[in-house]
């Protein structure tokens, strides 16, 4: 099948950046996106011209690494999916496409489709884990953790950070992405400790970056890859309200080794 | 070159005890005034990073993704063992060890075997702690599952993402580090070169992915973290920028490098499907749990698989290996799926495929029980190859996984350079000539968690080591041989890409130094190699510029690099007359094709020293001595 492709091309962060079109022909349908778009790549190469250039790494849906714009859709059209793994099955002959960024101002463009996302890092440190120096744990089976809860656990745990979310929410709020760590780790007996000042401090910081509130549209849980649910949203909200209302504490500071 | 292994002496359940006890601990005071680089943010580097932040040390850590938690490991799916014993049947740290050398075929070193089924408890407790999600019993107790090579149950998992729920246990370790000042992280940063002064590794060379920027950085100490080198076969399960840069510039700056062949054949990916391909997918080895291997006995029988009658399909693992069946260590798999269809009766349009069937698994345990093992692996399955696995069986075939090979190492896993340490699956140590399924994790950990933290700081208080500048000479040097290559990749402007290249190269090492090898085979690949890597010299095409974030000069640096490993893999192979695990030699097998070992001549690791100016290497030999398990022929029947 052949494709037009209109492909934000930008320079750097601080070139302007258009739409420019390139045609894709002959894809293969058990190609994957990816793969479609290397092909594209080996032939500017050839005539002289700057490759695509887009983040990727494992290309196995799993290192959150990959994730562009597909005509307005993050990682495109086939739900669960990232780009990845979409394969060129789902498109058809003729198709036109329209790849951009994931636009957010936390997420400054790189070039062409490669964003930083660093921001999303901060968010984690400032308070994503649960304070277990090595050599302090007890016995794995010491601590019991009912299947329900590990099983959901789990489910919040499956998010690759790949900032879909942001991408698709009007508000670019981090809330899917920061909600997923707050309940994996706050549905776990282990995360209990620090939960309150988990939240606070990781919404702090989703603020600090310059991320959006979340007004309950839903667009996030639409475009994950991972189909992580909305009502992590609501546990992060519950959490760091009742720890806004009840605690004194602060968010972390940094300096407590 | 004088290889000293430092295996403690005297009995090796109380080695690492021992050995630790002989330590020199440095003052708490002191360790912030040493500064440790740590070369790639996986699960051997973010554990290790994490952890010598928490003692106290000043830590530099490097990758090249956009962040430490999109490190390979994370798309490991099965799991990782661990001698808990916690199902009661009969496992034990001594059991783990015998599994793990027997499974490496009798070429690891049985020191660092033992060590890493000692530690192996004591992941499971960390990474527990942290609040690594792994699967529970409805008592809320941990759950367990088998995996090839092993007759217990003693691997640990989360769903089918293990690999992924135990990085980002390390990685929030990490990035507590970094919050509190202990880390400072390097994303988007490549190492280029190791610096070596007075003997010793000083430091290394960097580029900006995102700027170009060279730069360099002192340390004390250095570790090297930097994954495996499957990708030099192109088409692998490794992610796409998985790479040999780190450990190849390191050899030639002068660390030895071990038993460059042993590479690991993984028996269930799903088939390459077009030259358009540009990686392989890995089905998790423990589907091999509840699904069975077949092919038809006939050649040539093209029918769809359901209309293939049960006594017209070979499961030839069961047939072959009653006791170990489907789960038969790894390269046993792969010899046998390459064997099968090298007879005409591989499966898909290819022929270069075997099938991997749950229809009895999901008629005996029900649809539910399959879906809760394997949801997301079977999903996945769907989504590359468009065919639903609940309805027709997997097509699997073998690829391209994991490299036992590396950097060598001493007990300590330091590597021949003073100062340089090599961890995960960068090093030699553990696998020997075979990795068994779920220890790759459970290695990098035990590296990165348990040991380094003591055996740095044991070379950091036995150490007078001299201030030092970026402005010394050698960090100078190092500079500018980075960047006149940059400059010289750039200036060729031929008429082919990289990944063509790469393709090539890749198809010449699976040919003649993949599953199966023979001395005249390898000695063509070296010859083709080397035209190759010249015409690659003369001919590639880099787009772009030295500035900013370039790909194409990215891929250019790895590519040059794996050239170079590829032709001490072939010559390795060459030089190593038997066969050991996932290294099968033609001419040397049992009358059954089983890999024959020569014990007499071969119980070593190979540890090449690099010759500059294209000499030949030279080959090291560390005598391996087996005390505990005695080498016998592997038998999985
Ligand atoms: C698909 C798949 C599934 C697997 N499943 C399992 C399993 O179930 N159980 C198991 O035990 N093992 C499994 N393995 C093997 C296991 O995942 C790996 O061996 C292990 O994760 C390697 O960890 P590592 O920390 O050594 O390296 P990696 O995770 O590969 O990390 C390498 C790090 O080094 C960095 N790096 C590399 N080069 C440079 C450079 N030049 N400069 C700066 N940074 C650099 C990278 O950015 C990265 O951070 C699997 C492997 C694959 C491919
Ligand atoms: S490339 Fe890793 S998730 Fe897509």
């Amino acid at each position: 099948m052949n494709l037009t492709l209109h492909v934000w091309r930008q320079n750097s962060a601080s070139d302007k950046g258009r739409m420019v079109r390139y045609e894709a022909r002959d894809v293969n349908p058990d190609m994957s996106f990816l793969e479609m778009l290397d092909v594209v790549n080996e032939e500017l190469i050839l005539k002289g011209d700057n490759p695509i250039a887009f983040d990727h790494d494992c290309r196995e849906g799993v290192c959150g690494s990959c994730g562009f714009m597909i005509n307005g859709v993050a990682h495109g059209p086939s739900h669960g999916t990232a780009v990845c793994q979409l394969h060129m099955r789902h498109y058809k002959d003729g198709d036109v496409l329209f790849l951009e960024p994931w636009r957010a101002r936390a997420f400054p463009v790189v070039k062409d489709l490669y964003v930083d996302r660093k921001a999303l890092d901060r968010i984690i440190a400032a308070g994503g884990y649960i304070s277990v120096s090595t050599g302090s744990a007890p016995d794995g089976n010491a601590i019991l953790v009912p299947k329900d809860k590990s099983d959901r656990a789990m489910d919040a745990a499956a998010c690759i950070g790949c900032g879909a979310c942001v991408a698709a929410c009007p508000n670019a709020s981090a809330a899917l992405f920061t909600g997923a760590k707050i309940s994996h780790l706050g549905l776990l007996p282990q995360g209990q400790p620090e939960r309150r000042q988990r939240a606070l401090s990781m919404v702090a910081q989703a603020a600090a970056e310059g991320f959006g509130h979340c007004t309950n549209i839903g667009e996030c849980e639409a475009v994950c890859p991972k189909e992580i649910k909305l009502e992590v949203i609501a546990r992060m909200n519950r959490d760091f309200l009742k720890a806004s209302w009840t605690s004194r504490q602060k968010p972390l500071a940094g300096s407590d080794g | 070159m004088q290889l000293d292994s430092k295996v403690p002496s005297g009995p090796i359940e109380q080695a690492w005890d021992r050995a630790r006890f002989d330590m020199k601990l440095v003052n708490p005071a002191n360790k912030r005034k040493y500064s440790v680089i740590v070369v790639g943010s996986g699960l051997a580097g973010a554990s290790a990073a994490a952890t010598l932040a928490e003692l106290g040390y000043s830590v530099k850590c490097l990758c090249f993704q956009g962040s430490p938690r999109r490190a390979h490991s994370i798309a490991a799916q099965g799991g990782i063992n661990a001698a808990k014993n916690y199902q009661n049947d009969g496992d034990s740290v001594y059991r783990l060890f015998y599994d793990t050398v027997k499974g490496g075929d009798f070429r690891s070193r049985e020191a660092n075997v033992y060590r890493l089924a000692h530690i192996s408890t004591a992941i499971i407790d960390q990474c527990t702690a942290q609040g690594v999600p792994f699967a529970r019993e409805y008592g809320g107790t941990l759950s367990n599952r088998s995996f090839g090579g092993a007759q217990v149950s003693r691997t640990f998992y989360a769903r089918g993402q293990t690999g992924q729920q135990l990085l980002l246990g390390a990685y929030q370790a990490l990035e507590r580090q970094v919050h509190v000042g202990g880390v400072t992280m390097l994303a988007n940063t490549e190492m280029l070169d190791l610096v070596v002064i007075d003997g010793r590794a000083r430091g290394i060379v960097t580029r900006n992915l995102l700027t170009g920027t060279i730069e360099s950085h002192v340390a004390d100490a250095v570790v090297l973290a930097t994954g495996g080198y499957g990708n030099v076969y192109y088409l692998s399960t490794n992610a796409k920028g998985s790479n040999c840069t780190a450990i190849w510039r390191a050899h030639k700056k002068g660390a030895a490098f071990a038993n460059p062949c042993f590479t690991q054949i993984h028996p269930t990916c799903i088939p390459v499907s077009g030259d358009y391909q540009s990686k392989l997918t890995l089905m998790s080895e423990s589907l091999r749990n509840d699904g069975r291997i077949w092919v038809p006995i006939k050649a040539g029988d093209k029918r769809p698989p359901d209309q293939i009658p049960e006594s017209e399909r070979d499961y030839y693992l069961e047939r072959r290996y009653p006791s170990f069946g489907n789960l038969v260590p790894r390269d046993v798999a792969s010899r046998n799926a390459k064997a099968v269809c090298d007879d005409g009766r591989g499966v898909g349009e290819s022929g270069l495929g075997v099938y991997l069937d749950f229809a009895d698994s999901i008629h005996r345990l029900g649809r539910q029980a399959i879906v809760e093992r394997y949801g997301n692996l079977f999903e996945m399955y769907e989504r590359i190859t468009g065919e639903d696995p609940y309805k027709f069986p997997m097509r699997i075939y073998p690829a391209i996984h994991y490299t036992m090979g590396g950097l060598w190492v001493d007990y300590q896993l330091m590597s021949t350079i003073p100062g340089l340490f090599v961890i995960g699956e960068a090093n030699f140590s553990d696998h020997g000539a075979n990795r068994l399924g779920a220890s790759a994790l459970m290695q990098g950990l035990s590296d990165g968690y348990f040991v380094i933290p003591y055996t740095l700081g044991n070379y950091l208080a036995n150490t007078k080591l001299e201030k030092l500048e970026a402005t010394h000479g050698n960090f100078r040097a190092s500079e500018a041989a980075v960047t006149a290559m940059t400059e010289r990749l750039l200036a060729i402007n031929g008429n082919r890409t990289v990944a063509s290249f790469h393709r090539e190269l890749g198809k010449i090492m699976w040919d003649y130094c993949g599953m199966s090898r023979t001395a005249a085979g390898l000695e063509t690949a070296i010859q083709k190699i080397r035209r190759l890597k010249d015409e690659f010299w003369r001919n590639v095409k880099v787009a772009g510029g030295p500035e900013g974030l370039n790909q194409s000069l990215e891929s250019a640096g790895r590519l040059a690099d794996f050239f170079e490993l590829a032709e001490l893999m072939c010559i390795d192979a060459r030089d190593r007359n038997e066969s050991c695990g996932g290294h099968f030699r033609e001419e040397f097998q049992t009358p059954e094709g089983e890999a024959l070992r020569d014990d007499e001549h071969y119980s070593y690791v190979a540890a090449w020293e690099y010759a500059a100016n294209g000499a030949a290497p030279v080959l090291n030999r560390e005598p391996l001595e087996f005390r505990y398990v005695h080498p016998s022929q592997r038998s999985y029947k």
